[in-house]
């Protein structure tokens, strides 16, 4: 108790292991410039072979239609709309952890920023796919966007699934900036470490012409506190307008207030837990452990459990006004979802997601990395049936005759399971070619970073002197 | 004083007739030194100084008595943009060039534009911002006759450096130099144009 009531009043130090700035530097370029291990090069293999997959599958959905998937009458939304919102949920944590925990001056999310704004980035492209191809006639997909046409037709601004449209891409947009901003003074870095000339040249192009004036870094850190500012209320609005893709469709179980905050929730809840799945293996294998400490994973424990108790919450807060409500719709939707026949798909949902992150509470369960690994992957799967779940209210509607049920084909699972394929292929091609851990950053909330660090003495004095605080150790 | 490159630039150099001085740049061992020396600079007068490192340091806008950024003015002035192409986006499309009636619902109300415009506004303020900043920043910019000074490309990694430009009205070679080797200036170096 006294040793936590100690690391409560002065934390420990946000990198581990005493180091300087060049072994910064060091540790985290060197992952790049290494040739890709055997490891890398047999999951990228698997990877590719998934991006196959979906791009195979997508091909003969283009050419044969929408009736290669298990829709039926009554379903006449799928898989594809319940990976779109697994997906973007997913996509939420990146940005959360850069903007949110940015303006809240978490610097903890330093190590991890990076990690999880190129997973959002992923991510979304993943879920992008989705209401890209779901479209049937995919070469009249313009047709989502206010293109001056021949018709003289514009899309329907009144209409929710629109307001998808430019959430999502802008959501896109901004947090492709966000990382890009991000990257460019560590571009600088791997340019200026650059052996050949492909590298130097490619890193360099992408870097600006990054050199690390002051006067550029007060742009900067004023730019990216904009940006931050920005991401956060975007980052809620995107997940509360998918969410009104269900609530403002007059349909029992879909038509309820609660939907934007629930969703948000729940989103940030599966990204938290898609981070855990890749930064714990990743941690490991590319020696990251003073950079992605077990302070680190405890943290994003914590959110895990505080978003998960939150969805929790609004499980129950469902259940209760369907029944308040009086509506027999409503009630009878609920009903149908615990004990109907997709009554298996709602208790994997409520196991994974209400009863899994209760875990957390213990101490022990937090900072265990294999715990937290496994409970990630339930977190995520669980996530996956929250949104399967509620697509199928559509199963029983209000005409029992027109009831159905609704079974995957072959080429649903195909291209779900393909489009882990994008993700893991984009993932990995990211971690051989760009620094997985925001390098700048890092080195700024070193101690020896702030100018009137204790090493250095008070006010500054010779060179002697500070040089050799320069190399010592932290006495904190 | 002779500075090495890469073949690259001495081609450049060769082809170009009198070389120019840029300026001096001095190393100093760490971000304490550097805001210390930066501080002297200001105090004495120099304008066309900059200090280069691996990451921000913390008070030294303060400390180069720098005014404060113009970043926040793009940013707002590209929010506005998108929140008005947002709104007359969806009343023109929808209420006077394609008047349709769907669902009973009003051509235009601000209620359902509102999301619409939120995103244009946040997408637009998001480009005043970030290319606002690359553009204050006169990047890209793939050229810099401080690479041509081999211990600067170090910069980007863990070393820290002051410069100071011919064209401060302060500046005079002899005195310059003598100056930065007092603060603790190391390697004090004429950078050529």
């Amino acid at each position: 108790m006294a040793t936590q009531t100690h690391d409560e009043i002065f934390p420990p130090p946000l990198v581990s292991g005493n180091p300087t700035f060049g072994s910064v530097t060091e540790a985290i370029c060197s992952i790049v410039e290494k040739k890709p291990t055997v490891p890398w090069m047999v999951f990228f293999a698997v990877a590719l072979s998934g991006l196959t997959l979906l791009l195979g599958s997508i091909a003969w959905l283009i050419w044969e239609g929408t009736g290669i998937w298990g829709l039926n009458n009554p379903v006449g939304w799928g898989w594809a709309i319940v990976n779109f919102v697994f997906w973007v949920g997913i996509g939420h944590a990146g940005t959360l952890i850069s903007a949110v925990l940015f303006l809240f001056r978490q610097k903890w999310r330093t190590a991890i920023n990076r990690f999880a704004e190129a997973m959002t980035i992923f991510a979304v492209i993943c879920a992008l796919v989705f209401p890209g191809i779901h479209v049937g006639r995919i070469w009249a997909a313009y047709w989502m966007l206010p293109l001056p046409n021949q018709m003289g037709m514009w899309p329907n601004f009144r209409s929710p699934l629109l307001w998808d449209v430019f959430a999502v891409s802008t959501y896109f947009t901004v947090s492709l900036l966000f990382w890009y901003v991000g990257l460019v003074p560590d571009l600088a870095t791997l340019r200026d470490r650059a052996k050949n000339k492909l590298a130097f040249y490619a890193y360099g192009f992408f870097s600006l012409g990054w050199r690390g004036a002051n006067r550029h870094w007060q742009n900067y850190e004023r730019a990216y506190l904009l940006l931050a500012g920005l991401a956060t209320p975007l980052v809620l609005s995107v997940h509360t307008i998918v969410s009104f893709d269900f609530a403002v469709s007059v349909i029992p179980g879909w038509h309820t207030t609660i939907f934007p905050p629930y969703f948000v929730a729940g989103a940030i809840f599966s990204g938290f837990a898609m981070v855990l799945t890749l930064a714990i293996p990743s941690r490991k294998i590319f020696k990251l452990e003073d950079f992605i400490t077990v302070r680190h994973v405890e943290n994003m424990n914590k959110i895990i459990l505080v978003t998960g108790t939150m969805v929790g919450y609004a499980y129950a807060m469902e259940f209760f006004i369907a029944w308040y409500s009086g509506s027999p719709y409503e009630s009878f939707a609920f009903v149908n979802r615990a004990f109907g026949p997709y009554a298996w798909a709602y208790w994997i949902m409520v196991s994974c997601n209400v009863i899994t992150p209760q875990f957390f509470w213990f101490k022990k369960l937090r900072t265990s990395m294999t715990v937290a690994f496994i409970l990630s992957i339930f977190v995520n799967i669980g996530m996956w049936f929250e949104r399967f779940v509620i697509t199928m209210s559509l199963h029983r509607d209000y005409l029992p005759s027109s009831w159905d049920y609704y079974r995957p084909s072959f080429f649903d699972m195909s291209t779900f399971i393909g489009s882990f394929g994008l993700f893991f292929t984009l993932f990995l091609l990211f971690l051989k070619f760009l620094p997985a851990v925001a390098i700048s950053e890092v080195k700024g909330v070193l101690p020896q970073a702030d100018p009137h660090w204790e090493g250095y003495g008070h006010g500054a004095h010779g060179a002697e002197d500070s040089a050799h605080g320069h190399e010592g150790k932290s006495h904190g | 004083m002779a500075t090495r490159g890469s073949p690259m630039a001495e081609k450049v150099k060769a082809a170009k007739k009198p070389a120019r001085n840029w300026g001096i740049v001095a190393e100093f061992a760490n971000p304490a030194e550097l805001v210390h020396a930066a501080q002297k600079c200001r105090d004495a007068g120099y304008k066309k100084f900059e200090t280069w490192s691996p990451f921000p340091v913390h008070g030294m806008d303060d400390a180069m008595g720098l005014p404060g950024s113009k970043v926040p003015w793009l940013s707002l002035g590209g929010g506005l943009t998108g929140c008005t192409i947002g709104l007359l986006l969806q009343w023109w499309t929808g209420s006077q060039d394609y008047p349709l009636v769907i669902g009973g619902k009003p051509l235009f109300a601000w209620e359902f534009a509102l999301p619409v415009t939120f995103e244009l506004s946040v997408l637009l303020a998001s480009f005043g911002t970030v290319f606002g900043m690359f553009a204050l920043n006169l990047l890209p910019r793939p050229n810099h006759p401080l690479d041509r000074v081999p211990m600067f490309k170090r910069v980007t990694d863990d070393k820290f450096f002051l410069s100071i430009e011919v064209r401060d009205p302060q500046f005079d070679l002899s005195r310059s130099k003598a100056f930065l080797e007092g603060l603790g200036g190391l390697h004090v170096t004429v950078v050529e144009e």
